[in-house]
């Protein structure tokens, strides 16, 4: 015990602002979600399960719970492949090679919002610069363009786009940071037996690097599951629940309606969905094994 | 679990600084590059570099174009005018302050990275120099909050910051920044001072340093590179946060840029030419800092883990 009071002074002010700022509203979270709380923030006693019960029965809960499993899934699929094809890239020597890794890393720096802010700028009819692209090398015959951010399911087609844009640095710099464990040997010795480059890199390279690939794509998951500003700026000024996840719709709840209780509700489950989700991931695919 | 934490020395081999450079050049490619392939990839790199530049180069042009130009019915690729004076006159448009805007990005980044490298350095060192019980429930906590990120605890976080009343505050977003980076920067520094031989703390404490004389005089020096990452991603990622501060700050000066930009959209006629001006002084910065440490951009939990 004596070592541990020692402990403190170093890692005390830690626990306390992960108490404070992690622990604390999560539990405060679970207990709001079983409160019947007014917009006013008024806490009128206790209701058991029945915000979750209104929560789960809300006309468009189910298509918003598949739409949140196609986002992270064709989001982080993506990424995934892009990402594994930009690290092979980066890793091979080339004049200029340094300059396309900066290029990769400024999305990751940029604001999401900023980047998707202008994404929204381009897909506007009329003005927009993708658009007018679009038209000028005749993909779409109306002088006008397409109004892509107008229909809930063209704008959450573009919110993929613009997630996997975003996602991909990170994770071609994970990749790539596998990829530099890689002994040389190992590709020499296909190359001498024989083995072509694609052949070398699906049964010598890629399974070197599992390790990389499994931590970039759970945490890709927990940051895509959680990803709010795209959506926001894409899909968030169209009318109804047509392009709505898991995450927006918990905004919705406690901006639009102000109903705090459901929102904390909906929060509850998305947070066991991502434990979830992290419990069963590491258990097959035992990302942190080695760390 | 406790295999994955209790090996605090696993991710030093790959965070340390490598500066294998010219040899990492030759690990994977034949000496000899036939030219054909060279100028492929060349051009795959050239496609690659123009596609992630493009969004950050439209708003570039666009934020030197005319209101008029922007929004014009066919709208041109490059500004036929070049209108610098945008960047001076962009500050006073009424959609939101976007002069306090900026200055609360800049308070509230500076604060949340002063406030982790406070809290994080400390517990950092400790963990990785000395063993006590406890000690991985606390890395364990420490990987837990890596998991969690605000935007699923803002319920929680907006009841609980109008019970103790900094809603709407500097502090509040200071508090929640600071917290969901605090992960990766005890990671990141933890793996530094794991790097470093216990030898070098016992040699020092033979001459009769203290605990914190060794910490100050003899480990920093050589963790300076571990701090200076923690400190630019803790800043980065505050400068651009957006779901908390969403929720927490309702006031329009309080409210970072990344949130004050969202409401130039779906306005009747949006002044895009402002939105990007503001985003370039916004991204410009950052993408510098990240540049600067690109070599450890990938960090912490992950750089252990893809050894």
């Amino acid at each position: 015990m004596k070592d541990l009071l020692k402990a403190v002074p170093w890692i005390g002010p830690a626990v306390a602002l992960i108490a404070t700022v992690v622990l604390f509203p999560v539990g405060l979270m679970f207990w709001n979600s079983t409160r019947d709380i007014s917009q006013s923030g008024v806490d009128d006693g206790g209701v058991g399960l029945a915000n979750f019960a209104t929560v789960v029965g809300f006309q468009y809960f189910w298509p918003i719970l598949g739409r949140t499993v196609v986002w992270v899934v064709v989001v982080v699929a993506c990424t995934l492949i892009g990402s594994l094809a930009l690290a092979a890239l980066l890793n091979k020597a080339f004049p200029g090679r340094r300059l396309v890794r900066m290029a990769v890393i400024v999305p990751w720096a940029s604001s999401v919002v900023m980047t998707t802010l202008v994404v929204h700028y381009g897909l506007e009819p009329y003005f927009g610069i993708i658009n007018s692209f679009l038209v000028d090398v005749g993909l779409i015959d109306t002088p006008e363009g397409y109004g892509w951010t107008r229909h809930p399911g063209t704008a959450f087609a573009w919110a993929m786009v613009v997630a996997v844009f975003v996602s991909l640095p990170f994770t071609t710099y994970t990749i790539l940071a596998g990829l530099q464990t890689v002994p040389g040997e190992t590709v020499e010795a296909a190359r001498i037996d024989g083995a072509g480059g694609v052949r070398t890199y699906f049964s010598v390279v890629l399974p070197q690097l599992r390790g990389a690939v499994s931590v970039a794509v759970l945490i890709n998951i927990i940051n895509v599951f959680n990803s709010l500003p795209i959506l926001k700026v894409m899909t968030g000024s169209i009318p109804g629940y047509d392009a709505d996840t898991v995450m927006t719709m918990i905004f919705k709840y406690m901006q639009n309606q102000r109903q705090i209780d459901l929102a904390s509700a909906l929060s509850v489950i998305a947070f066991l969905v991502v434990i979830g989700i992290v419990a069963i991931y590491v258990r097959v695919v035992r990302p942190l094994e080695e760390v | 679990m406790t295999a994955i934490i209790d090996s605090g020395t696993a991710p030093r081999r790959a965070t340390r600084p490598t500066s294998d450079k010219p040899q990492r050049m030759r690990k994977y490619t034949a000496d000899q590059v036939p030219l054909g392939s060279l100028l492929l990839r060349m051009l795959a790199g050239l496609v690659v570099l123009v596609v992630f530049l493009l969004p950050y180069l439209i708003m570039f042009f666009g934020s030197v174009k005319t209101k008029a130009e922007i929004r014009s019915v066919d709208p041109t690729y490059f500004p036929t005018e070049w209108h610098w004076e945008n960047y001076a006159t962009m500050w006073a448009t009424p959609e939101t302050p976007l002069l306090q805007n900026l200055i609360s990005t800049l308070v509230i980044s500076l604060c949340a990275t002063l406030l982790v490298l406070a809290v994080a350095l400390p517990a950092a060192y400790y963990t990785a120099r000395f063993r006590f019980r406890g000690r991985l429930v606390f890395l364990f906590l420490v990987i837990v909050t890596q998991m969690v990120q605000p935007a699923v605890l803002t319920s929680g976080l907006f009841r609980e910051f109008i019970a103790i009343g900094i809603l709407d505050t500097w502090v509040a977003m200071i508090l929640v920044n600071a917290a969901f980076n605090l992960s990766f920067a005890v990671w990141i520094m933890h793996s530094f001072f794991a790097g470093i031989p216990k030898e070098v703390d016992e040699a020092a404490q033979l001459d009769g340093a203290g605990t914190f004389a060794v910490l100050t005089k003899i480990n920093l020096p050589l963790v300076w590179p571990g701090i200076v990452t923690a400190v630019v991603f803790t800043f980065v990622a505050s400068w651009n946060e957006f779901a908390a501060s969403l929720v927490l700050l309702t006031t329009a000066g309080n409210q970072p840029l990344s949130v004050a930009l969202t409401k130039f959209v779906g306005q009747y006629e949006t002044s895009w030419h402002y939105v990007f001006g503001v985003s370039v002084v916004a991204i410009v910065p950052v993408v510098i800092l990240f540049m600067a440490i690109e070599k450890r951009l990938v960090g912490g939990l992950v750089a252990g883990s893809v050894k």
